[in-house]
């Protein structure tokens, strides 16, 4: 079936590099028109990069040998696509500290007004959109993207398929990056949390997104094993499910070819669910499935041993993807929404705790290694992030919970559990695991690793209880009514009493930051200590067998 | 189960299809009769479109995140309703594209903040919030006051937003800008305007600024009218009231 489509090869032939040089340069003219007829100074921004980004796309092109890379060593082991792994791995990072820093500086401006400056780009409404998507689409996403590129071609034994397609989802990913974070701060936004880029970077990122899927896929087909293995159900469903989202909560009709903004198509309620549809989900495939996938090869994999069962991670995947999706109407409890689509919200989202704890025992076992291997041990304890706050999410989804949680920092606690917890530490011990692995070398400091693991663990607890604390306070203020009758206090005094929280929640958060430096600073010294061997000779490292017998599910 | 699912193993695009089957069923059952219940929106007395100075103010709000700290959905709880006015209903929010029913309240709801302030009041806080809320949080937004209301896109906003169903007809789209500034000077001829959108929208200098009009006239006028379309007295508030 793999070698009929063959869509791999496709990619290396001349006639692809022409096509490719023909759209940049269709892409490029369509740009300078733009810039030419807007009155959008972003927009003309916008359209220069787009054009930077295309012409040099075609130096690379056209600079570029003919000839294939091999697709397996001399030695006979699989010529493995390295080098856009470790683009990945690099930008993920690089991201991840640009995003925390951006969190902790919004962190102090609740805590510290003053500190918006009060001028238009640096005011909390501007820099929150782009605090959220730079840990979520910029360093999750491109952890995701490494990841995903490592994982399916060492699980399935081949070259990631084409040559020119997984550059431009890479280059291509981070351009929609910039787009969308420069778009935040000067104004051009949909407004539609986790979905604030405009109707022009939508597209953009529709044209990589499925590039990307064409990318997993064809790799898929070129693997030598009958089965594929598990990490790869749950990648194909986070970038699959991803795609539907993006386009359905982004259907928008753009208020002209030379205007930034767009109106979207749905309304009010229906649009209310369609919303949480997708960001409960973006949750769900984009911060869950996808990462799930990482924990299902990289801790089998570092603790050196199969997934405990393969019947349970089945029922793991199917019920997870199934159940997850409903569960968004638990954001719009009370509201306008009508009641039976949030009483299904609400069940679902209790249902969901079952695969969610399910899976997490498909990895019991090993626990002895967690006193000696510092990057195990943080990915374990991601783990445990994971389990807290998934037990945590289905609590705050009924309906008596909700009323007070819903619109309190109990709720932005509660992502962060997650966010920090579960997807911080599971992405650092991926990229902790990633970096030695592609520059063949030993990690620089497994010391640094433990004062990273430490600082940041405590920064988490500073950060979670906090929120816990003032969203509870704060919700139960709002309902307090004194012995007349009336309400108790007024707003501002529910804002008064959040300071301390607010200190400590930054304070928190600046220890987040401070353990990704470390880790930054610990992976840029690995890399410097390491070797990157060429491209065309690229051979296995010693003891690297994931995707072998070894973790593929029993047969 | 080893053999019948060896199928989804075996074959990326089986899985795939599956995978999109598994992940399209809640969506379909939670979504679609959205659209075909007719209850879903009740029917009710007032809605009309947003004026080309409410939307051209919507549009900062939009653009400003405001949905980062500030709801527009007043849950139907006594807490709520005793804080904010009666629970937002469907109807309210049915020409809003996007919808800003938002996630989180540092700042207090907004679904009825209209006529609840002076415009004087609002010139102020939005210069800087703690000239008048000592303990605000809020940033000061002084450069809206600054900044001349861009309206070279109105008339195809409004045309955009008549293709997503907002019962824009064939002068209101005509006669956007003309409206748009009729609406921010009360010394202009703006009767065409109250014809259009009926004979409650307010017409003032809303910023307090004199004839230009800037972005602070067109939020202002946005926030004024925020919830004081339907007159919601006619309609029970016990009803759907917990707790």
């Amino acid at each position: 079936m793999a070698q009929a489509l063959n869509l791999a090869d496709f990619q290396r032939e001349p006639g692809a590099k022409v096509a490719c040089l023909v759209v940049a340069v269709l892409l490029s003219v369509f740009a300078l028109y733009v810039v030419s007829e807007t009155y959008s100074a972003t927009m003309q921004l916008h359209m220069y990069l787009i054009m930077a980004f295309c012409y040099a796309a075609a130096f690379w092109l056209m600079t570029r040998s003919n000839e294939k890379p091999a697709q397996v060593n001399a030695d006979g082991t699989p010529n493995y696509n390295e080098a856009v792994v470790r683009y990945g791995v690099a930008a993920s990072t690089i991201w991840g500290v640009v995003g925390f820093i951006a969190g902790l500086y919004i962190a102090l401006q609740l805590a510290f007004p003053a500190l918006n400056l009060d001028l238009p780009f640096t005011t909390f409404g501007r820099v929150r959109p782009l605090h959220t998507s730079a840990v979520i689409f910029a360093f999750g996403g491109n952890v995701l993207l490494a990841a995903s590129f490592y994982v399916v071609q060492r699980t399935c034994r081949a070259r990631l398929a084409g040559d020119i397609a997984p550059w431009f989802v890479f280059w291509g990913y981070q351009l929609f990056i910039v787009l969308a974070a420069t778009g935040y701060l000067f104004g051009v936004t949909q407004s539609k949390e986790y979905a604030e880029p405009e109707w022009y970077v939508d597209l953009w990122l529709t044209a990589v997104w499925v590039t990307y899927l064409l990318v997993f896929l064809a790799t898929l087909w070129k693997r030598s094993a009958p089965h594929i293995y598990v990490a790869n159900w749950f990648f194909l469903a986070f970038i699959i499910t991803i795609a539907m989202l993006h386009v359905g909560n982004n259907l928008a009709i753009p208020v002209s070819l030379t205007c930034p903004q767009s109106v979207i198509v749905w309304a009010g309620v229906q649009e209310a669910m369609i919303q949480l549809w997708y960001g409960h989900n973006a949750v769900g495939f984009f911060l869950t499935a996808g990462f799930l996938a990482i924990m299902y090869y990289f801790i089998p994999k570092q603790a050196n041993r199969p997934v405990y069962s393969y019947r349970l991670s089945i029922i793991h995947f199917w019920s997870l993807i199934f159940l997850y999706i409903w569960a968004g109407p638990h954001h719009l409890h009370f509201t306008a929404l009508p009641d039976w689509a949030q009483t299904l919200g609400m069940t679902f989202s209790i249902m969901l705790w079952m695969p969610s704890w399910g899976g997490l025992m498909t990895l019991s076992g090993a626990w002895d290694k967690l006193r000696t291997d510092p990057v195990l041990r943080m990915m374990f304890v991601s783990v445990a992030f994971y389990g807290m706050s998934t037990f945590e999410g289905p609590v705050m989804s009924i309906k008596a919970v909700n009323s007070l949680s819903h619109y309190t920092d109990w709720t932005i606690g509660h992502v962060h559990s997650g966010a920090l917890g579960w997807v911080g530490y599971i992405s650092f011990g991926a990229l902790y695991c990633l970096v030695p692995m592609l520059w063949r070398t030993p990690l620089y400091s497994k010391r640094l690793v433990e004062w990273h693991f430490w600082i940041s663990t405590i920064g988490i607890v500073l950060y979670m209880v906090a929120m816990w604390f003032a969203g509870i306070t704060q919700g139960l203020m709002w309902r307090a009514y004194d012995a007349l009758g009336f309400l108790q206090y007024s707003f501002g005094e529910t804002v008064e009493v959040l300071h301390p929280y607010y200190l400590v929640r930054a304070i928190g958060g600046l220890l987040f930051v401070i353990g990704s430096i470390i880790m930054a600073y610990n992976l840029y010294m690995t890399a410097r200590q390491g070797r990157v061997p060429a491209e065309a000779r690229s051979r296995d490292v010693a003891g690297d067998h994931i995707g072998d017998a070894g973790a593929v599910p029993a047969e | 189960m080893q053999m019948s699912h060896a199928i989804f193993e075996r074959n990326s695009i089986i899985l795939l299809i599956g995978v999109l089957i598994t992940v399209a069923i809640g969506g379909i059952v939670e979504i679609v009769p959205l659209f075909l219940i007719k209850n879903t929106i009740e029917r009710v007395e007032g809605m009309r479109p947003y004026t080309p100075l409410e939307l051209a103010g919507r549009q900062i709000y939009l653009r400003e995140g405001c949905y980062t700290c500030h709801s527009q959905m007043i849950r139907s709880l006594r807490s709520e309703v005793d804080r904010y006015g009666h629970y937002s209903l469907a109807a309210e929010s049915m020409y809003d594209h996007p919808f800003q029913w938002g996630s989180k309240r540092t700042g207090p709801d907004l679904a009825r903040v209209g006529g609840k302030y002076s415009d004087e009041w609002h010139q102020v806080h939005m210069k800087n919030p703690r000239n008048v809320v000592p303990n605000s949080i809020m940033p000061g937004y002084a450069f809206l006051s600054e900044e001349v209301l861009e309206t070279e896109e109105i008339k195809d906003l409004i045309k955009a937003h008549r293709m997503t169903g907002v019962p824009y007809d064939d002068e209101m789209v005509e006669n956007a800008l003309a409206d748009l500034k009729a609406q921010a000077n009360p010394d202009s001829d703006y009767d065409d305007l109250l014809n259009r959108y009926g004979e409650k929208v307010s017409v003032r200098d809303f910023a307090g600024d004199g004839p230009k009009v800037t972005e602070l006239d067109a939020l202002i006028a946005y926030l004024q009218m925020l919830g004081t379309l339907v007159d919601t007295d006619v309609y029970g508030i016990e009803a759907k009231l917990q707790q």
